[in-house]
C-alpha cells in the first residue's frame, strides 16, 4: 500500500499545474480551518466607516455596512469549502451505491436507474437547484442536500460503468467461488480497481458544487445567516461603479478555489490512469534540468 | 425523450405541491387573504380536487400552452417569457458561435505543436476561462473595461439616450452585446479549446494518418483535409453537453449586465417570489434543452456516416 501511495505521488508531482492546485487547496483549507484566529472579529459586524478602500487597517477595504471585507472572505472559504465537501462525498457515496448495486445486478433494476440518470443528465441543473432553493429555503442544510441530490446521478453513472468493466473479469468469479457475498465483491473488490475515476470525479465534483453555490449566492439564494463569497458578490452588484474592491477580492477568492480543484482534478487524472498511447505522450518534453541550490527537493 | 419531457412536468407538479406552505398561499403571495377569496381561488384552481385530477389538469394546461398567470406581473407566464427569449436567445447564440469558432481554432493551433509555447499558452488560457465564474467576470469586464474606461455601454440592450435606427441600430446593439457575450462565451471557449486539441491529437494518432504519409501527401493537406475533418466531428456534441450550462450562465451574465431577457425575469421572480414564472421558466429551460439536445444527435448522425439512429 505504502509503495503504491509513493509511486502515485511520484506521478502526481510530475505535474507542475497538479501541485500549484494542491498549494491552493491546502492554503484554502489552512485559512478555513485557522478562521477565527486569521479574523477574530464576525464578518457580520459593522464598522464606523464604509466604502473603505484597501488599506493597512483593512487589506481588503469595507463594504457598504462597514464590514471588513477581508474578515467576509476568510469566514467565507468555511462556507464554499464545507458546501463543497460535503455534496461531494454525499453524492459520491450514493452514486456509488446505486451505481454499483445497478452495474452489478443488471437488468430491469439497471434499464431503471438509466432512465433516471438520463434525467438528471439532461435537466439544466442550475435552474432545478433555483426552483427548488427558491422554494424550499435557502438555509446551507437545503443547499448541501439540493446540491448533492442533482450530483450523485453523475457519479452512479460513472461508477456503474466501471462495475459493468470489471464484473465479469477472473478476480471477481474467483471472489464468488470462494464464498463473497456481492456487496463485499462490489466495495471490497471491484471498488479498490475502479479508484482512479471515482476520485477524479469527486475533485471535479467540488469544483462544480462550489461554483453552484456562488452561483446561487449571487442570485440572492444564498445562506443569509452567513457570509459566503457568492453573497459579498451579490452585495457588489450595484456598488460596482463605486467599489471596485467589493467584487474583486471575493471573486478572486471563488476563482482560486475553482482553479485549485480543477487543476487537481486534471493532475490527479493523469497520475492515476494509464499513460495513452498518443502523439501527445510522444512529444512531451522530458525534464534534464541538472539539480543547483543546496536543498535536495528530491525528498518532496 | 417524451418520458424525460414528462418528468420534468411532473417534477414541476409536485415540487408546488411538497413545498411547504399551501400552494394557494404561494400563487397568491402576498396578496388579499379573506376566507371567501381564498376559497375562490382554491376552487377556480381546481386545488380541491384529489392530487392525480390535478396533475392530469396541469399536464393538459401545458400542452395548451397554458403555464398559469403571474399575479406579480399581471400577466400569463408564457407571453412574459415568449416576450424575453429573443434577447436571450441572442446573447447566447452569439456568444456559442463566436466562442467556439474561436474555441476551435485555438484547440487545433495548440494541436500542431503540443506542449509548444503557443499550446501551453492556450492551455493556461482554457484552464482559466474553465475556472472563473461566469458572473464574476462580467463583474470584472463590466468594472474595468466599461465603468472605468468606458469602452462599452455598462448595461441593458441599447441606449436609453438616443434612439437609433438602421445601420447604427444594430452597431448600437452590437456594442451592448460585446461585454456580456464575452463573458458568456468564455468558458464554452476553453472547453472547445480543450476538447479540439484532444481531438486532434487524438485523430492524428490514428493509422489512416500514417498511410496518407507515406502515400506522400502535404503535411498541410493531411492536418486540414484529413485530421482537421475527422476531429471536428465530435465537437457538435458538445453544444448538446453545455447547453443547460450556457443557459445557466446566461442567466447570471444577464443579472450582472441587466440584459433584459430571461434571467432577468428569473431573477426578478426570485425576489418576489413569483411561482408561477418560476415553474413556467423551468419547464421552458428544460424543454428547449432537451430539444437542442435531440437536434445535435440528428445532425451528429447525418453528419458521422458511421452512426445509424433508431
Amino acid at each position: 500500500m505504502l509503495k503504491e501511495t509513493i509511486g502515485f505521488w511520484k506521478r502526481y508531482r510530475r505535474s507542475a499545474t497538479g501541485l500549484a492546485g494542491l498549494v491552493i487547496i491546502v492554503f484554502l483549507a489552512m485559512v478555513a480551518l485557522f478562521a477565527d484566529i486569521i479574523s477574530p472579529q464576525s464578518p457580520f459586524s459593522l464598522g464606523p466607516h464604509s466604502f473603505l478602500p484597501p488599506s493597512y487597517q483593512y487589506p481588503m477595504g469595507t463594504d457598504d455596512l462597514g464590514r471588513d471585507i477581508l474578515s467576509g472572505v476568510v469566514h467565507g472559504s468555511r462556507v464554499s469549502l464545507l458546501i463543497g465537501f460535503l455534496t461531494a462525498a454525499a453524492s459520491t457515496l450514493i452514486g456509488i451505491m446505486i451505481g454499483g448495486f445497478s452495474g452489478y445486478c443488471g437488468g430491469k433494476i439497471d434499464d431503471l436507474f438509466m432512465r433516471f440518470t438520463e434525467f438528471f443528465q439532461v435537466i439544466p441543473r442550475f435552474f432545478l437547484a433555483l426552483v427548488i432553493i427558491a422554494l424550499f429555503g435557502s438555509s446551507i442544510w437545503n443547499i448541501i442536500l439540493v446540491l448533492a441530490i442533482l450530483s450523485w446521478p453523475m457519479t452512479a453513472r460513472l461508477f456503474r460503468a466501471e462495475v459493468l468493466k470489471f464484473r465479469n473479469q477472473d478476480f471477481v468469479m474467483a471472489a464468488r467461488a470462494i464464498g463473497c457475498n456481492d456487496v463485499r465483491i462490489i466495495f471490497g473488490h471491484i471498488l479498490p480497481n475502479a479508484r482512479a475515476p471515482v476520485i477524479v470525479n469527486t475533485s471535479i465534483q467540488i469544483a462544480y458544487a462550489i461554483i453552484l453555490e456562488a452561483g446561487l449566492s449571487f442570485l440572492g439564494l444564498g445562506d443569509p445567516s452567513r457570509m459566503s463569497w457568492g453573497i459579498m458578490l451579490f452585495n457588489a452588484q450595484q456598488f460596482l461603479r463605486r467599489a471596485w474592491w467589493f467584487s474583486t477580492f471575493p471573486g478572486t477568492a471563488i476563482f482560486l478555489a475553482i482553479l485549485g480543484f480543477n487543476l487537481v482534478g486534471d493532475a490527479l487524472n493523469d497520475a492515476l490512469n494509464p499513460r495513452l498511447k498518443n502523439m501527445a505522450t510522444a512529444m512531451k518534453p522530458t525534464k534534464t534540468k541538472e539539480r543547483r541550490g543546496k536543498f535536495r527537493w528530491k525528498i518532496l | 425523450m417524451i418520458p424525460v419531457l414528462l418528468g420534468i412536468i411532473i417534477v414541476n407538479f409536485l415540487l408546488i405541491h411538497i413545498a411547504p406552505g399551501d400552494p394557494v398561499a404561494i400563487f397568491l403571495g402576498s396578496m388579499g387573504t379573506s376566507q371567501e377569496y381564498v376559497q375562490a381561488v382554491r376552487e377556480r384552481l381546481g386545488l380541491d380536487k384529489p392530487l392525480h385530477i390535478q396533475l392530469l389538469i396541469y399536464i393538459k394546461n401545458v400542452l395548451k400552452g397554458d403555464l398559469g398567470f403571474s399575479y406579480v406581473n399581471q400577466e400569463p407566464v408564457l407571453k412574459l417569457i415568449i416576450e424575453r427569449i429573443p434577447a436571450t436567445l441572442l446573447l447566447m447564440g452569439t456568444a456559442l458561435i463566436l466562442s467556439s469558432i474561436l474555441g476551435v481554432i485555438l484547440g487545433v493551433i495548440s494541436s500542431k505543436k503540443p506542449y509548444s509555447i503557443i499550446d501551453n499558452i492556450n492551455t493556461l488560457i482554457a484552464l482559466i476561462g474553465y475556472s472563473i465564474p461566469v458572473f464574476w467576470f462580467g463583474q470584472i469586464l463590466l468594472i474595468f473595461l466599461s465603468l472605468r474606461l468606458n469602452l462599452f455601454p455598462s448595461q441593458g440592450m441599447s441606449s436609453l439616450r438616443v434612439v437609433h435606427s438602421g445601420l447604427r441600430y444594430y452597431l448600437d446593439l452590437a456594442h451592448h452585446l460585446a461585454l456580456p457575450a464575452l463573458a458568456l462565451g468564455l468558458r464554452f471557449l476553453a472547453v472547445n479549446s480543450r476538447y479540439a486539441r484532444a481531438s486532434m491529437l487524438e485523430v492524428l494518432s490514428l493509422d489512416f494518418i500514417t498511410t496518407a504519409r507515406s502515400k506522400g501527401l502535404k503535411e498541410r493537406t493531411i492536418f486540414y483535409k484529413h485530421a482537421l475533418r475527422n476531429a471536428l466531428l465530435p465537437v457538435v456534441t458538445l453544444f448538446g453537453i453545455n447547453l443547460g450550462v450556457v443557459f445557466a450562465g446566461a442567466v447570471l451574465t444577464e443579472t450582472v449586465f441587466a440584459w433584459p431577457g430571461l434571467g432577468m425575469l428569473m431573477l426578478n421572480a426570485v425576489y418576489a417570489r413569483d411561482y408561477p414564472v418560476l415553474m413556467g421558466l423551468l419547464l421552458v429551460v428544460s424543454t428547449m434543452v432537451i430539444l437542442a439536445n435531440l437536434a445535435v444527435d440528428i445532425i451528429y448522425s447525418f453528419l458521422d456516416p458511421r452512426i445509424e439512429y433508431h
